[in-house]
């Protein structure tokens, strides 16, 4: 039996679509209830409705094998985890925005806002730009609006946001989309069934890229 | 003192124990503490660790312990010969992801002065042995840096790139390691060796001849030889459970050459890490060759802890008023017998019994 952390919400339902088409599927999952835990005996598989950013923590500690976790997540939090399998989807990018006509002239400490502080920091340090971390939890593109900040880090889809609020992208740090991480010890114990699972999930995402 | 009395971190203390005199091992005992001043020396061995630190009475800044190496190392010298250790110590480091510090139960073993085949043969068997203690659903993962180093030479790669092509390899990640060669622009020979690490993984033995047939590059041939010579070894010993598998990439400030890692079945992380240590040796000043490993005992309470059926044999309640000497004399009596026993005043208890006695109803 295969445990799997599901990320809630649409990104998590396209990630339960794949690992179906698959050969994992768990049908119960999909019907409108709020149960957290759904099982497939006969699939030997076992999924869990869990915060996205969550997924990562019960993966690290051993509480399910397998799990689906955005790259921005696993940058963030730096956990000793496999990362087995780019599934190709909820794919973003992780940019640098601010006002359309923000120039970083570097005379004084850059203000950045940001829900990331460790991938933001990780950036400006490589760069040896100094910086004030702003650490805020959502609604980011307000911070350089009414200037808490000069620019955000944050994660970008299509930019429409960023655009209805007067903001534009100015770099880009890296692209994100959905890892299919393990747990390093489930992954010495349940070496086959785990190995098995991560190849037919890469048949089903080159399929769909086709 | 009999061994169901003790928890389960206690029993592998003890066993470990055993298991290292039986190999001829001495034990080494360190100072719970040492001068800050060791650590600053060698901070770079450190990076990120935090460090707990207080002043000592003469107003130096004294520093708890965050690894019991540095101290075997800094307090034996190249002129003591072959010198096999064991230590059981408490370290000190920040607790990953958490606020404050943690406590960690550590037992290891060290090996210094001259390493051969036999040496590594040796600390591996003990690094098995000691996870069998625990549980015999364990896996011993061994790697050796030295293949990777071999794969990398003569790509115009950085100490910085090589450490993230490392970190990619440690996590499997094939499709960053394909992203990343690209981006650096490593050979198309590097990259398919460097997959081969990620994607070829199992039992040492047929492992390594798979290995042998990939045709890595001249430089790894070294470190594949040895690796097979210790795999006979361990072989011959009998030794089970031990996989190849690169992505044991231990600290590369610290480590050189043979790695490996050992898990336990119900154990999310490693519980044991070790490997060669030359590079440490050396940036201590030192010239010695060096192994060792240490198992980290601090999570085996919570997965190995069978909750007893009872906190006591037997619970002796008296009402007080000339019934002391009667309770006395009963428990006195049942621990003759080898039983846990309690005693205390009647009244609400939570205390599970096999058996209960009530001073003025036994009979």
């Amino acid at each position: 039996m295969i445990n799997i952390a599901l990320p809630k919400g649409r990104l998590g339902e396209k990630v339960y679509a794949l690992l179906a088409q698959a050969g994992y599927p768990c049908p119960e999952l999909l019907e409108d209830n709020r149960k957290l835990t759904f099982e497939n005996p006969e699939a030997g598989v076992r999924y869990f409705w869990v915060k996205p950013s969550d997924v990562a923590v019960y993966v690290e500690r051993g509480a399910t094998d397998l799990g689906i976790a955005g790259k921005d997540i696993l940058l963030e939090y730096r956990p000793d985890v496999y990362e087995l399998l780019d599934l190709q989807m909820g794919r973003c990018r992780m940019c640098v925005a601010g006002p359309a006509d923000f120039v970083d002239d570097h005379a004084q400490t850059l203000r950045v806002a940001t829900k990331f502080p460790n991938i933001a920091a990780t950036y400006y340090s490589e760069r040896s730009r100094e910086i004030e971390l702003i650490h805020l939890n959502g609604s980011i593109e307000l911070a350089p609006i009414l200037g808490l900040s000069d620019v955000i880090v944050d994660i970008v889809e299509t930019g429409k946001t960023l655009k209805e609020n007067g903001l534009s992208v100015h770099a880009e740090i890296v692209p994100i989309s959905a890892r299919l991480i393990a747990n390093k010890a489930a992954f010495k114990f349940k070496s086959s069934e785990i190995r098995a699972l991560t190849a037919r999930a890469a048949e089903a995402v080159a399929e769909r890229s086709k | 003192m009999r061994m169901e009395h003790l928890n389960a971190e206690e029993r592998a203390s003890v066993a470990l124990r055993a298991l290292y005199l039986s190999y001829g091992y001495r034990p080494y005992q360190v100072s719970k503490f040492e001068e800050y001043d060791l650590y600053m020396r060698n901070k770079s061995l450190l990076e990120g660790e935090q460090i707990l630190t207080f002043s000592g009475a003469d107003g130096r800044l004294m520093a708890l312990k965050p690894d019991i190496t540095f101290s075997v190392v800094r307090n034996t010298s190249d002129d003591d010969g072959q010198i096999k250790l064991f230590y059981a110590e408490t370290v000190y480091r920040a607790a990953r992801g958490a606020y404050g510090f943690r406590e960690i139960m550590q037992t290891g073993v060290e090996c210094i002065g001259m390493v051969d085949a036999y040496a590594m043969a040796e600390v591996l068997t003990m690094a098995a042995q000691s996870l069998q203690t625990i549980s015999p659903a364990y896996v011993l993962d061994i790697a050796d840096m030295g293949v990777a180093s071999g794969i990398l030479e003569g790509e115009a790669v950085s100490d910085a790139q090589r450490g993230a092509l490392m970190a990619l390899v440690s996590a499997k990640n094939l499709h960053g390691l394909a992203a990343l060669c690209a981006q650096l622009g490593v050979s198309a020979e590097a990259q398919r060796c460097l997959s081969a690490l990620i994607t070829e993984f199992g039992p040492l033995g047929e492992t390594l001849d798979r290995f042998e047939r990939l045709g890595l590059p001249a430089a790894c041939t070294a470190p594949l030889r040895s690796l097979h010579e210790v795999a006979q070894l361990l072989e011959a010993e009998g030794v089970a459970n031990v996989n190849l598998d690169f992505s044991v990439v231990n600290d590369m400030r610290y480590y050189n050459g043979l790695v490996f890692s050992g898990f336990i079945e119900g154990i999310p992380s490693g519980v044991l890490s070790g490997g060669r240590y030359d590079l440490l040796m050396r940036r201590m000043g030192r010239s010695s060759e060096a192994i060792g490993f240490a198992v980290c005992l601090d999570q085996l309470e919570r997965f190995m802890h069978e909750k007893p059926e009872y906190d006591v044999d037997v619970l002796i309640l008296y009402d007080g008023d000339g019934q002391a000497a009667k309770a006395a004399e009963l428990a006195r009596a049942y621990r003759g017998q080898g039983g846990r026993v309690r005693v205390q005043r009647s009244g609400d208890t939570a205390i599970r019994a096999a058996k209960t006695i009530v001073i003025g109803n036994e009979g």
